[in-house]
């Protein structure tokens, strides 16, 4: 649930999401849900030459299970906050 | 990739896709058209489902792109 709440908080954000097939989208952070599956709007393949594929398209859903990357930048997210809650999450996962 | 009508989806994002055809893409030849017609597709296999906006489609020349196919998913 922590990442779930990290990535609500990122909604209206700009981010670049890098799939398992190596595949490579910047878009808009519209929304995500549980499983961590994402939409994205606006969005534009970072190397349009190679992955042609998706220049009809202007919005997507990505299933959360193809994420390998999601890449902000480093002002959107206070690292040491992130690692804390993470760590904290992780002790309550192990005690149950 | 897959282009259709979405018709339905559920939880895991199994799809019902209606009028469908696949887009093979290849760096020898221009993309081509395989028609499917009514297709259920099981979640497990999808990695994006993108909207088509039907403006983008027209300028985009089909018989002319050259691309590898998109790599397999590798978990």
């Amino acid at each position: 649930m922590l990442f779930y709440s990290f990535f609500k908080s990122l909604v209206g954000k700009d981010v670049v999401v890098e799939l398992k097939n190596d595949l490579s989208v910047c878009g808009t952070l519209h929304s995500v849900d549980q499983f961590l599956n994402i939409k994205l709007t606006e969005i534009s393949v970072t190397d349009p030459d190679k992955y042609p594929h998706m220049l009809s398209v202007k919005n997507c859903f990505i299933r959360g299970s193809v994420v390998r990357y999601v890449q902000l930048p480093a002002d959107e997210c206070d690292t040491q906050l992130l690692q804390d809650a993470a760590r904290k999450e992780a002790v309550q996962n192990k005690k149950r | 990739m897959i282009v259709g009508t979405l018709k339905g989806f559920d939880q895991t994002i199994n799809l019902i896709l209606d009028e469908s055809h696949e887009r093979v893409y290849s760096s020898q030849q221009g993309v081509e058209q395989v028609v499917l017609g009514l297709y259920i597709i099981r979640g497990d296999n999808v990695a994006v489902v993108g909207e088509i906006d039907d403006e983008a489609d027209k300028q985009v020349d089909y018989v002319n792109i050259r691309a590898e196919p998109l790599n397999p998913v590798q978990h």
